[in-house]
């Protein structure tokens, strides 16, 4: 590893830690038992089979979001469209998986990639929008996730709704759905699916020619304008692939045993998960299951000390939040940088004079 | 259906709903006047609503909650803190992307988070409920009522019994009008919005214009916050700016930035989001409805954006 990168490892590790101690106070400052709810948070994953299960479980939609958005952002297109396409793939997942019936090997591809093709066009109408009338991404990809999330509950409620529950579809049926991996737990096939889009993911970004153009674009836009590379393929490509993938996340969990019914009327977040994702892995998919990994460590952390204390869950959004800008802020640990820039190349000097 | 959009209750609603998005999208002006997208608007009027709620109660605590002068006093009290805070936030926004240099955006999809995980968790702590503050005993803004225009028949209605903070975005707008065109910070701000490199070259510091405007912008999104549970609503629930920050982001850009512009966008959406309300009333189902506001942005930005390309391209033709 070299200087550089090292010092990249350094100062994400510093910035998790300070985030960390950030919560750490805030807990002492809301909660009456703040000792036991820091010790719940911290090793509560560890505490029996099914809590480190629930940590794999909820890493598998964090790895395809991300995944997602890595590859919007390389192209530097702030799509942040990925949580309705997730919201509406797991919509097109439930209401294939009712109302189309296929065999049990067949029946989860089908709807698997119509869920993925869902998630895929609703990503591509920002990207539609900037090509055709050179409008923000940024705030019509926001605009499409309420539209996302009203239309999704507007299909819920008037084609697939079971009167028993009043607000969630029908079962879904046994055939359509991912099977669990691990007797007493929800760890499911869609974790090799999440894998695979990684290394796919970054197979795509760092060896094709493609992926290549599309990182030029998002390095400098103009220099890829004047050495020929077509910025209209890379904002579309990028986007209705960064959408694919997300959308193909919310199929999977829609599918897994984690639900039996389509029931999400509010947003899940896990579109705005990925930004924290793309940042810790630095927009290279390769990383994005280490980063999944340790969001949703932390997260079921969290889960598992609002259950037992009076803290909320709500503290991982702070402790993201402490993290995201620590990591994205330049200036943080700059000098420290500056410092170690300045003893590499002296050391390089050292050398060169001794040969 | 048709009798309620030709009544002056639906004008009044208009008012209520283009209240909140009148004054984020001045707030997202100022900061895009100065060269910065302010999408942190989002969780700015987030965490005001919440402060407008407890600082107002707090008010209601010291001077009474009951009606005219102490009512005043309370919402006073509640109002200038949470105003207060808001250019703090306005200033801690500015300090991680002028000072820290985070990028604008991920900085402030962490702001965002921050608020709406944070109010949430503050909110258990004072009440013990994690979805609305019923418990809380708030002051809302008080209405205006004008002696004698009162009694003048449809328009007194409009006029008279309107809230104060709706007179406020409203003035805010020629406030705002006047700050950027005729005063010299108001020139200093569109000039490293402009370019920043020039500004600099003749010895305007950009950080410094840049921290001011974004405090303004700050500031301004803390009021549309307090209207949200101060007088379009009466108490504060979860996640309840629905995204008024990124349709106020729209209207700016839409007006061109300008205040006078984005007034008139403003006005558009509030229409749009009046008509929903109205709508409630039919038979056509409540989630449809509930996309009207969203969409609409969507179809004016691209609509906006289409007519503005076409124009840039007819210019660089005739150069």
């Amino acid at each position: 590893m070299n200087r550089a990168k090292r010092f990249e490892v350094i100062r994400m590790v510093f910035a998790i830690l300070i985030a960390l101690l950030i919560s750490f106070i805030i807990i002492f400052f809301v909660s009456e038992e703040p000792v036991n709810a820091i010790v719940q948070l911290v090793t509560g994953p560890f505490k029996s089979k099914r809590n480190l299960a629930n940590v794999f479980e909820s890493m598998i939609p964090l790895v395809f979001t991300g995944t997602g958005v890595c590859i919007m952002f390389s192209a530097n297109q702030i799509n942040l469209a990925g949580e309705g396409a997730f919201h509406v793939g797991g919509l097109i997942a439930a209401v294939a998986a009712l109302k189309i019936a296929l065999p049990a090997g067949v029946s989860p591809v089908v709807c698997l990639l119509l869920a993925a093709v869902a998630g895929a066009i609703l990503t591509a109408i920002p990207a539609i929008l900037k090509i055709r009338t050179e409008a923000s991404e940024l705030v019509s990809s926001l605009m499409i996730n309420y539209v996302a999330l009203w239309f999704s509950t507007f299909i819920l409620m008037q084609f697939i709704c079971d009167p028993a529950t009043g607000s969630a579809s029908y079962s879904i049926p046994d055939a359509a759905s991912l099977p669990s991996l691990m007797r007493g737990t929800r760890i499911h096939s869609g974790i090799f699916i999440a894998l695979l889009v990684a290394v796919l993911g970054y197979l795509f970004l760092y060896k094709t020619k493609i992926g290549y153009q599309l990182r030029i674009v998002g390095e400098n836009e103009e220099y890829a304008r004047y050495s020929g590379i077509s910025i209209v393929k890379v904002i579309l490509v990028s986007q209705l692939l960064g959408g694919f993938i997300a959308g193909l996340g919310g199929g999977v969990e829609l599918l897994s045993p984690i639900y039996d019914r389509f029931s999400w009327t509010a947003s899940l977040g896990y579109g705005w998960d990925a930004i924290i994702i793309c940042t810790l892995a630095k927009k290279n998919p390769l990383y994005t299951p280490f980063a999944a990994l340790f969001l949703a460590y932390l997260r079921t952390g969290a889960s598992i000390m609002s259950r037992a204390t009076d803290v909320s869950f709500e503290i991982v959004q702070i402790t993201q939040a402490v993290i995201i800008l620590f990591v994205v802020a330049e200036q943080f640990l700059s000098r420290y940088k500056h410092k170690m820039i300045a003893r590499e190349a002296k050391e390089a000097l050292k050398e060169e004079e001794a040969s | 259906m048709l009798n309620g959009i030709f009544s002056v209750e639906f004008v009044n609603s208009i008012l209520r709903a283009t209240t909140p998005i009148l004054f984020a999208t001045m707030a997202s002006s100022v900061a895009a006047k100065a060269g910065i997208c302010n999408m942190a608007l989002e969780g700015m009027m987030l965490l005001s609503a919440l402060f407008g709620v407890l600082f107002s109660a707090l008010g209601g605590g010291i001077f009474g909650a009951a009606t005219g002068l102490s009512q005043f006093a309370s919402f006073g009290v509640g109002f200038l803190l949470t105003v207060l805070v808001g250019g703090i936030i306005g200033m801690i926004f500015a300090f991680c992307i002028l000072q820290m240099k985070a990028d604008e955006i991920l900085a402030a999809i962490a702001l965002n988070l921050v608020a709406s995980g944070g109010t949430i968790m503050l909110l258990m702590a004072v009440t013990g409920e994690k979805g609305a503050s019923n418990a809380i005993a708030s002051v809302a803004a008080p209405k205006v009522t004008i002696p004698l225009i009162e009694s003048i028949p449809v328009l007194g209605k409009i006029l008279s019994g309107q809230n104060l903070l709706t007179w406020l975005s409203l003035l805010s707008v020629v406030v705002m009008h006047l700050f950027l065109y005729k005063t010299p910070m108001g020139l200093k701000i569109r000039a490293v919005g402009e370019n920043k490199d020039a500004a600099e070259s003749v010895g305007i510091s950009a950080k410094k214009v840049q921290y001011i405007a974004l405090t303004i912008s700050g500031m301004l999104a803390s009021m549309g916050g307090f209207y949200l549970s101060g007088g379009y609503m009466n108490m504060f629930t979860r996640d309840m700016a629905a995204g008024r920050g990124y349709i106020a982001l729209a209207a700016s850009s839409m007006g061109a930035d300008t205040p006078i512009g984005g007034f008139l966008v403003s006005i558009l959406f509030g229409i749009a989001q009046a008509v929903a309300n109205l709508m409630q009333l039919t038979t056509i189902p409540m989630q449809l409805i509930q996309m009207i506001p969203y969409l609409t942005t969507l179809i004016g930005l691209g609509v906006y954006s289409y007519v503005r390309m076409k124009r840039r391209k007819r210019l660089l033709q005739s150069e």
